[in-house]
């Protein structure tokens, strides 16, 4: 799974208000080479909320990016920044771990690079969990 | 400028489409997006040789530039080939007559002496023999060649193309009348993509797999290409994701089935060695989703250049939300999984109808899609309540550029929709198109409900049906239509 899908993500739970960003926990990261595109960065970079980005970033051990979102000129001229940007977004990933909700701490389970999002079966059981709580 | 564009006689229904689509795509509009124009199926100019049926593999096309014309043809599936017309006619004479007085200017640059070029005979509705055609090729002594032959890889190449209306044997529809035309190649289909993506040699394959040509045709419409973000959210084996990514797409896929996505039949056959197989790049994302709950963040849209789907409807595979029968209903208590199987636990999904499937899919890419991004995907219908005229689900944000069928069966067809966001996305309109979505599902698609398509398109033939049945055949039956 890409820091690009993280940023997508959110828990769905319904209730939940703010299911964003997920909470990531890395057992496996592997780094897969991808090849860079101009138009496709251009059109993501407005996507990304770089908070989440950079924070998901940190936690796989990759610090080169700026705490701050940068100017969207960059993209046309730091091409240092632009390779960094390239390999956080779609280079790392994380094979096996998991992606934990920031309210309710449900798991969604990451294996083979393919995070499970699908909730509604354990829904019923974090209900039951906060029942016998 | 206008050009004689020749399809491939099958798939009829697909091919302007198609054509108008890549058009579209290498910037036959100019700069503005295609979605401003108000008359958007038929924003290409289309004429038909004197006589010829509108099925006919002929017709001409007007491009703005010849690099246009290539592009397109170079990227299509079916068109067999875009040519500059040097003279048409009903006999020889008349051909040579129409070549002669097409101007020098035009003709000169492609016959000179530092040129090579291949002069190929083809014919629709006959076969020529060897013979026929070097006497044919003989016959063209009056236009100035210069250039040498080159049979393997020539600079230019020239068609004759001979058709014939006397085909009442062939098995073909009397689509076309006797015209010879006689036109330079500016650009032709690659349909040496076809054998080298054709699923036997897929190593992972699902039931429902689609077919290379239908995939490439599905990623043609919602104009693959670099660059662009594409999704699938029924991705499966990832045979549609496969042809957007050889167009050069970054692709992304999702699956309520996480067998399917994640383990595969093992560590080399899964959908991710679909895209190594052909040296592809890898889908950026595949993910195990639910298309009823989808889990994108709040506030995050317009990221997906164009959505391509073949949506479950129920007749070789059936549609999956997460839930469990019994559970909906309330019949059961909720299971709670013991900590020890939760690894493995796979849980129980419910049937999740067409009609709710689709509102569901019209309702993300209403969301997810760029202004102007596609939506492309499969909706199948019943052909008895054929009238000629299908009603598709409607959505305030979309445009239907394209409705092309496929006939499956004498009960079934499916029908390839191409959409274009026009409208931003808004609770409002949202709240719109699912009134609009409870209209059309009270009115048209109570077959969609529950298993009725399945049982309308597996059940044994009602004898009362019989009238039904000898109307049906009296229809022209067009063996492209069939393919």
């Amino acid at each position: 799974m890409t820091l690009l899908t993280h940023n997508m993500l959110s828990s769905n739970i319904k209730g939940v208000t703010n299911g964003f960003p997920l909470h990531i926990e890395a057992e496996k990261v592997v780094e897969k080479q991808v090849e860079i595109n101009h138009d496709f960065r251009r059109n993501i970079f407005p996507k990304i909320k770089w908070k989440a980005f950079v924070d998901a970033s940190r936690i796989l051990g990759y610090v080169e990016l700026p705490e701050e979102a940068p100017e969207p000129s960059v993209l046309e001229s730091d091409h240092e920044f632009l390779g960094k940007f390239h390999h956080a977004l779609l280079e790392l990933h994380i094979e096996e771990g998991a992606l934990f909700c920031p309210e309710t701490e449900r798991k969604f389970p990451i294996n083979k690079g393919i995070p499970n999002m699908l909730l509604r079966y354990n829904l019923q059981e974090v209900f039951a969990f906060l029942i016998l709580l | 400028m206008w050009y004689l564009c020749v399809f491939y006689h099958r798939l009829l229904d697909y091919r302007k489409p198609e054509l108008e689509s890549l058009a579209d795509l290498f910037g036959a509009f100019g700069d503005r997006p295609c979605f401003e124009f108000d008359n958007r199926g038929n924003s290409l100019e289309w004429r038909l040789p004197k006589h010829h049926h509108p099925d006919s593999p002929f017709h001409f096309v007007d491009l703005p530039s010849q690099d246009v014309a290539r592009n397109v043809a170079n990227r299509s599936i079916l068109v067999k080939g875009i040519y500059e017309l040097w003279g048409e006619g009903s006999n020889y004479e008349e051909l040579e007559e129409a070549v002669k007085s097409y101007p020098d200017e035009q003709k000169l640059p492609y016959l000179t002496s530092d040129s090579t070029f291949k002069i190929i005979v083809d014919s629709f509705g006959k076969v020529i023999s060897l013979q026929e055609q070097n006497n044919r090729i003989r016959g063209l002594t009056y236009i100035p060649f210069k250039g040498r032959v080159n049979l393997k890889n020539p600079d230019h190449k020239f068609w004759l193309i001979e058709t014939e209306n006397d085909i009442t044997n062939s098995g073909l529809p009397p689509v076309v009348q006797r015209r010879i035309f006689f036109g330079r190649e500016v650009g032709s289909a690659d349909r040496k993509l076809l054998p080298m993506y054709q699923l036997k040699s897929r190593t992972y394959l699902g039931p429902t797999a689609m077919d290379a040509e239908m995939a490439f045709l599905m990623s043609n419409q919602a104009q693959a290409a670099p660059g662009k973000l594409v999704f699938d959210p029924f991705v499966g084996t990832g045979s549609i994701l496969v042809s957007a990514a050889h167009f050069g797409a970054m692709t992304m896929g999702a699956d309520i089935d996480i067998r399917v996505v994640r383990d595969g039949r093992g560590p080399d056959c899964n959908v991710w060695s679909n895209f190594k197989q052909y040296g592809l790049p890898m889908p950026i994302a595949l993910l195990r989703a639910d298309n009823n709950l989808p889990p994108w963040r709040p506030g995050l849209k317009e990221v997906f250049d164009a959505i391509i789907c073949d949506p479950p409807y129920g007749v070789r595979a059936g549609g999956r939300k997460s839930g469990g029968r019994k559970l909906l209903k309330g019949v059961v208590d909720p299971y709670i999984v013991p900590d020890e199987k939760r690894a493995d636990h796979i849980p129980s999904t419910a049937p999740y109808s067409l009609a709710e499937c689709v509102h569901d899919l019209l309702d993300l890419a209403a969301r997810m899609l760029i202004m102007g991004g596609r939506l492309v995907f499969f909706f199948p219908v019943l052909r008895e309540d054929d009238s000629g005229e299908y009603h598709f689900l409607e959505h305030p944000c979309f445009k239907l550029v394209a409705a092309s069928e496929q006939i499956l069966s004498s009960r079934y067809s499916r029908v390839l929709l191409t959409m274009v966001k026009t409208c931003s996305y808004t609770e409002e309109l949202a709240e719109a198109a699912r009134i609009k979505h409870l209209e059309f599902k009270e009115n048209h698609l109570k077959w969609l409900e529950d298993s009725n398509l399945h049982s309308s398109v597996f059940s044994p033939a009602d004898v009362s049906s019989a009238d039904a049945k000898i109307r049906k055949e009296s229809k022209p039956k067009y063996r492209g239509k069939y393919v």
